[in-house]
């Protein structure tokens, strides 16, 4: 198994789950207990999976801490987990942002608090077996039951049009799930298991191919969100609580181009290779038509949010690039934007809290009131542009220069993306921290020590990634080489050019 | 002779023995006042005849009546109706004024019905356990005598009933015409070579009568009016019990009797499932009763249910049954969570009055949540594993498409069960808090219903099993 002691990945899912279930014995009134309760419960979980960073073998492509057991022998399904370089750092990922999200809802969830984290706990399990789930049927199990405590969390306690939010956000989901679902089943009748690895092997006849590609495109597709069906991302990011729109732009999104990248490329190599200029299109349209959107809101978070549709647009853009550049900087811009996007929603419900607006009309002098603050966003927005030296830059790189050497127009489209980026940004930056104060916010306190601490941890790996990537690359070479060896696009160059790109920083 | 005889009643041991309870409760309900006691009665006459069932095997009466695993299996989801029912009924026969005694033998005398059906191999006696299931259900429904929603229901679903027993009665004669008997295996010998406009004939027949018991569209439309008006206890019995017991005589008849026609009625039940789907799953939507709303989710379930018989073969079978089973208990758990909802002066049958439920009543919210999670097919619960299920075996028989058809509607389905979980937990309620009328049977029977939509939803391996064994 390993050699850390405990079943590493069970634990780290199901010890939310089952805490989060035992959160409900606790009394309804003892909101204090409650909170504390899940905060210990989310910190045991990322410190218990700590080892995944540090005991990490970088030199194989093959799973690692796996962990199969016998479940449904009738259907042949396992209980199968493993991490390997492509999945991992999202395991750790969702393990901090749910601390981050539980320190974040400390005061600002006041209804039905226990149902709040109980909920909070159950997705950060499901999301974590969503990574490590090497058998298909329990991936679509986690998958899914994802779907029901974030409908929950958007619906019960997000803004004025939660309800419309949250069931747009479900059926969408759902529509797209529901197509892979059948996708997996047909794959099943062919390769004989829900063993991802084995169908990973499996070479079936392209016209195949397609219908199980364009199956999977639809669940994925909806959940990067990619262009033309991307229209639920807003008025969830917008409606959804503070942490509910952390966990969303920070993870859940993040399982599309995980999906595409676990299973689409692997399992249907042709049809993906031939879909490749199709992709990279639905990506710079993305890129572009996000950015362009952005410049036009007028609410705080939907502008964030359509700026998660530009930067998604990179990361399918890199990984459809299906070179070890663009599929590397995809992977990393992932984390990157998880961790910068995440971080942007966490300083809008800071601002939140007190104001209880999202009108950008409503600020203005922010900096003066909040200075500590005005830096934190300058610093996030300045990683989402992608400023050399900070992360969002070094995902970016790789990913236009994927993007070129696949496509030279893709890239070069691609890269007029971040000057809108800096565009939408910088705008948004002037008008909230600084031009006139305006009266309404004059008056509101300043960061507290808890607010601090949740941002102070995603402004270190804001330096962490852009001054030394390879402590994050590394994890990635030997899978990302391997899968492509997969789709057996020249492997050999790679590795090199990687190295030169973040040696050279 | 005394050997002879127990070897010939061996078989079908569990259904005398529970006729002969049902009468005995029909009789002390004369003695007994206390109505509680009646329930526990029948409960214990259920433990009697489940005692029988693992020992009956084998056929009786000329091969007119079989006691095979697949009796067996839906012998077992009648018996958990019944129980279920039970102590759905309790309390709530209370509130409505309606604690006749009869209620319990009727109940008992139905699922009798079911158990015949399920192991008839003789299209006469299959008649016979139907019309006993039947006639049972006609009067349960109209059982709330001083409510003329109640009236309606029985007297519709009466007239309505007749109709398709009729209609059945035809198909049993054409059948007979063309193979001179009336046993399903003799049929199947008998029937040879291509399909005769006259066997066309009687299959459409069959499938008009047993889709009227089954809730096929376009043979649903007394479904509605009967689950509304019916009390909620038998509404809840029948959209489980005779149902099953309809798939159950419907699969015996088509993949065991016409089994060499499958291709003739393989087509007539693709049309009517997809219809069935559409018509549950769409019109459920615009509904603000709870019961009729659950009336039209219980014929979309149908719909679902019936691709396991037209995928066929043993893994599509099994897929059915084990279908039913799991529906069973998620919608019998959905009905409980109504049925505490009535309270003596609160009707709380509108969606309406599901607002604020989960800050009045929590516990109450999150089962119903769960059981329409379940009902939509979201992991991790039995819904889904049964919906997959039925799925899988319809793209092993080559019907990918269809499947792909189901799931589009189960999406259409979450709309409107998750409009539940929107007035529970999103809406905030009245000012005037919902009572709710809860009681210990009730209560036992919400923990059986949880407990197992979880259960099958992540362990549901022994039931595979049970349902593949079966069928042989």
């Amino acid at each position: 198994m390993n050699n850390i002691g405990y079943p590493i990945l069970s634990t780290v899912i199901f010890l939310p789950i089952v805490g989060g279930l035992f959160m409900l014995l606790i009394a309804r009134r003892q909101e204090g207990m409650i909170k504390w309760a899940a905060l210990l419960i989310s910190l045991l979980t990322f410190l218990l999976s700590l080892p995944l960073f540090t005991e990490f073998d970088k030199t194989t492509h093959k799973m690692q801490f796996v962990e199969q057991k016998q479940w449904i022998p009738e259907w042949g399904i396992q209980y199968y987990l493993g991490v390997d370089g492509i999945s991992v750092l999202f395991v750790l990922l969702s393990a901090l942002i749910t601390i981050l999200c539980v320190l974040i809802s400390w005061n600002s969830i006041k209804e039905k608090v226990k149902e709040f984290y109980v909920a909070l706990l159950l997705i950060e399990g499901a999301m974590i077996g969503v990574f490590c789930s090497l058998d298909f049927f329990l991936f679509y199990i986690f998958w899914e039951a994802m779907l029901i405590p974030m409908y929950l969390i958007i619906g019960v306690w997000g803004g004025p049009r939660r309800v419309y939010a949250a069931i747009k956000f479900f059926l969408y989901t759902l529509i797209g799930s529901v197509l892979m679902l059948v996708g997996i089943i047909v794959l099943y009748m062919k390769g004989g298991t829900f063993n991802i690895l084995e169908l990973s092997r499996l070479s079936l006849p392209i016209s195949l191919q397609y219908w199980l590609f364009w199956a999977f495109f639809a669940a994925f597709a909806v959940k990067v969100p990619m262009f033309p069906v991307h229209t639920w991302l807003p008025d969830a990011h917008t409606e959804a609580p503070t942490a509910g729109s952390v966990i969303l732009a920070a993870i859940l999104i993040k399982m599309g181009a995980y999906g595409f990248l676990r299973f689409s490329l692997p399992l249907f190599p042709d049809a993906a290779k031939a879909m490749t200029p199709f992709m990279l299109g639905l990506s710079v349209v993305a890129i572009i038509y996000g950015g362009i959107v952005c410049l036009a809101q007028t609410d705080l978070k939907r502008l964030i949010a359509y700026s998660s549709v530009s930067h998604m647009g990179f990361v399918t853009l890199g990984i459809f690039a299906l070179n070890a550049q663009g599929v590397e900087g995809g992977i990393l811009q992932m984390i990157n934007h998880g961790i910068v996007t995440g971080a942007l929603f966490l300083c809008v419900g800071i601002v939140y809290d007190r104001t209880h607006s999202r009108e950008i009309a409503d600020y203005g002098g922010l900096a003066t009131v909040m200075p500590v603050y005005a830096g934190f966003f300058m610093l996030f927005a300045l990683a989402s542009i992608g400023l050399p030296g900070l992360n969002g830059f070094i995902g970016e790189f790789l990913i236009i220069l994927g993007g070129f050497k696949a496509k030279k127009l893709a890239g070069v489209l691609a890269a007029t993306g971040i000057i809108i980026s800096a565009g939408y940004m910088l705008w948004l930056y002037q008008r909230i921290f600084f031009n006139e104060l305006n009266e309404k916010i004059a008056n509101i306190e300043a960061m507290t020590a808890r607010e601090f601490i949740t941002l102070a941890a995603l402004a270190v790996f804001v330096f962490w990634i852009g001054i030394y990537p390879n402590s994050f690359l590394g994890f990635m070479h030997v899978s990302v080489q391997h899968l492509l060896d997969r789709v057996s696009l020249g492997p050999t160059e790679t590795v090199v050019a990687i190295k030169t790109v973040s040696g050279g920083l | 002779m005394n050997t002879n005889f127990m070897t010939i009643i061996h078989p079908i041991l569990p259904e005398m023995a529970m006729a002969v309870l049902a009468c005995v409760v029909l009789i002390l309900e004369l003695v007994i006042h206390k109505k509680e006691t009646i329930g526990v009665l029948t409960i214990l006459s259920v433990a009697v005849v489940s005692y029988f069932i693992p020992r009956s095997y084998g056929e009786a009466f000329n091969a007119m009546f079989v006691a095979d695993g697949y009796g067996t299996f839906f012998k077992f989801i009648f018996l958990i109706n019944l129980i279920l029912a039970v102590l759905l009924s309790v309390r709530y026969l209370k509130i409505e004024r309606s604690e006749f005694g009869e209620y319990y033998s009727l109940m008992m005398f139905s699922t009798l019905g079911m158990m015949i059906m399920a192991s008839a191999t003789d299209l006469i006696l299959l008649y016979l356990g139907l019309e006993l299931m039947a006639l049972s259900t006609y009067i349960l429904s109209g059982f709330i005598r001083h409510d003329r929603r109640s009236n309606e229901a029985a007297l519709k679903y009466f007239l309505l009933g007749a109709f398709s027993s009729a209609i059945l009665l035809y198909g049993i004669t054409m059948i007979y015409a063309l193979t001179g008997t009336t046993n399903i295996i003799a049929i199947t010998k008998a029937l040879r070579g291509g399909a005769s406009a006259g066997l066309i004939l009687a299959i459409v027949f069959f499938v008009v009568s047993f889709g009227f018991k089954i809730a096929l569209a376009p043979f649903h439309m007394w479904t509605p009016d009967v689950y509304e008006g019916a009390p909620t206890s038998i509404t809840a019995f029948m959209s489980v019990g005779p149902k099953a017991a309809g798939f159950a005589a419907l699969a015996r008849v088509f993949a065991m009797g016409l089994v060499n026609f499958r291709a003739d009625w393989q087509l007539i039940l693709i049309a009517l499932s997809i219809l069935t789907m559409a018509v549950g799953n769409i019109i459920a939507i615009q509904q603000t009763n709870i019961k009729r709303m659950l009336a039209y989710s219980s014929i979309a379930h149908a719909g679902y249910a019936i691709i396991g018989l037209i995928a066929g073969g043993p893994e599509g079978i099994s897929a059915m049954m084990n279908y039913l089973l799991i529906y069973a208990f998620m919608n019998i758990g959905a009905f409980s969570v109504v049925i505490m909802m009535r309270s003596e002066d609160f009707r709380g049958e509108e969606l309406a009055d599901y607002k604020g439920l989960a800050k009045a009543h929590p516990l109450a919210a999150a089962l119903m949540l769960v059981f329409m999670f379940s009902l939509t097919g979201i992991p991790p619960t039995g819904g889904f594993i049964g919906k997959f299920y039925l799925f899988k075996a319809a793209v092993n028989a080559g019907l990918t498409w269809l499947a792909v058809v189901a799931v589009i509607f189960s999406v259409i389905s979450a709309y409107f069960y998750l409009r539940v979980v929107m007035y529970m937990y999103m809406y905030e309620g009245e000012d005037t808090e919902v009572v709710l009328a809860p009681s210990a049977p009730l209560g036992l029977a919400l923990l059986i219903t949880t407990i197992m939509v979880i259960v099958l939803g992540i362990f549901p391996s022994p039931f595979i099993a049970f349902a593949r064994m079966a069928i042989g």
